[in-house]
């Protein structure tokens, strides 16, 4: 790695954000590492673009503190620049060729590359003289991709930016980024339901659920929390009475659960010698176990009574 | 490739362990960068990085400054030293455990490790 800029980091500080009646954002106190590809994954209407919005200064916290590099990003001439945002939406010039909206763009972000907006146009067959209005959907995704990474903003954040991408398309933008990450190390936040492709190129991740943080952590470290124990029902019963159970499933005599928690060693022995299988849990699986509704209304109301 | 139970990283290490011991990789041969890595199989950096880091620890690779990571002089032979430690409880026990549980006889299974060490092997050093 040669670049010496890791990257902005971002602190939220018991931040609310309100809109009307409805809490988007309930007291959310999280930090993001510099220099991390971070995830923040959340189910639809989580929180996530909220997040990103407070973060980007497009709007300010109905409560609580919101500091990126340091500083409130709020009207905020040194911070502004440096933090890129791409929504789905695109936020560009439609009745402007591709070729003028990169260099409106390149005018407002210190770091931009030409050379990198270059390739990545001819990476996604993206042709200059086109204006955004006249392109697909996927292309227009991919135009956002394009201005996110060639910006090289040291706080670039991705909220959605590949839908309507192929398949092909989408890991063309994955070794994009990070092929362009590893050469400029900076932070970059994917917001992405596509978790199973995205998990391996994530350091940190970021769950949010109906505006709270449900999970925030590595990402090597919550795949290593989550267990699936196959085995004979009884067998698989006295093995995961007492842990965390987010799931199970039956076919005729033999159980499948899926267990939140880490083993030791001696627990892995035992597990081995009751004739039970262990294997991983998709970070995926463990996303939608977590965020299960049935099983987060519990926990709320677990901590609402704690509380009291 | 990488979608086994372990850390991605520890299997990353695994692999470049297994590479050395076959000599695949020799002393001194440089190994493949973080970010060769990471856009190889579309990983993040530090999740290469965590890997060397440990090999480093190990004494198994070394690193350059500002040229790289190396296979470290004399890092097959200790590896094949602490292969060679763990290979009758890694290897030799299951296969005695699972003998037992299908009642086969101990004799049976000598006489066939003997058969098959008798054989010709392939250049990749495998049993025909």
């Amino acid at each position: 790695m040669t670049a010496t800029t890791t990257g902005w980091g971002v602190e939220l500080h018991g931040v609310t954000q309100r809109y009307g009646d409805v809490v988007a954002l309930d007291d959310v106190t999280l930090t993001v590492r510099p220099g991390t590809i971070t995830g923040l994954l959340g189910r639809n209407g989580s929180g996530k673009s909220t997040l990103a919005s407070l973060v980007a200064a497009f709007r300010r916290p109905t409560a609580g503190r919101v500091l990126v590099d340091g500083e409130d990003p709020w009207e905020n001439e040194r911070v502004v620049p440096g933090v890129c945002f791409v929504r789905e939406s695109g936020d560009v010039l439609d009745d402007y060729s591709l070729r003028d909206n990169l260099a409106y763009v390149s005018g407002a972000r210190p770091a931009f590359s030409h050379e990198l907006a270059g390739e990545l146009l001819d990476l996604f067959e993206l042709e200059p003289r086109r204006k955004p209005s006249k392109l697909s959907r996927g292309k227009k995704s991919a135009f956002g991709i394009v201005l996110g990474l060639a910006s090289r903003a040291p706080l670039t954040i991705l909220d959605e930016v590949h839908l309507g991408l192929d398949a092909p398309s989408r890991y063309a933008f994955y070794d994009a980024l990070l092929a362009d990450y590893a050469e400029h190390p900076r932070t970059l936040v994917l917001s992405s339901h596509l978790i199973g492709e995205i998990e391996r190129l994530l350091e940190d991740v970021v769950v949010l659920d109906r505006g709270r943080v449900l999970v925030a952590q590595d990402a090597e470290g919550l795949r290593a929390e989550g267990l699936s124990v196959t085995g004979p029902a009884d067998a698989v019963e006295r093995f995961v009475a007492g842990r965390d159970v987010l799931a199970s499933q039956r076919l005729a005599g033999t159980v499948q659960t899926t267990v939140r928690g880490v083993l030791t060693e001696g627990e892995v022995r035992r597990a081995r010698d009751a004739g039970l299988e262990l294997g991983p849990v998709p970070l995926q699986d463990l996303f939608v176990h977590l965020t299960d509704p049935q099983r987060t209304a519990g926990a709320a109301d677990a901590s609402r009574a704690a509380d009291r | 490739m990488f979608d086994g139970r372990d850390p991605v990283y520890l299997q990353i290490a695994d692999q470049i362990r297994q590479d050395v011991l076959s000599g695949a990789l020799g002393a001194e041969e440089q190994v493949m960068s973080t970010t060769q890595y990471a856009t190889t199989f579309r990983i993040n950096p530090a999740t290469a990085a965590k890997a060397f880091a440990q090999l480093v620890d190990e004494g198994v690779l070394y690193k350059r400054r500002g040229v790289g990571m190396f296979v470290a002089p004399g890092a097959r032979e200790r590896l094949l030293a602490d292969a060679r430690e763990s290979f009758f409880a890694d290897a030799v026990d299951p296969v005695a455990d699972a003998a037992r549980l299908l009642g086969i006889d101990v004799e049976d299974v000598v006489a066939r490790l003997r058969a098959r060490a008798a054989a010709p092997t392939t250049p990749e050093g495998e049993a025909r």
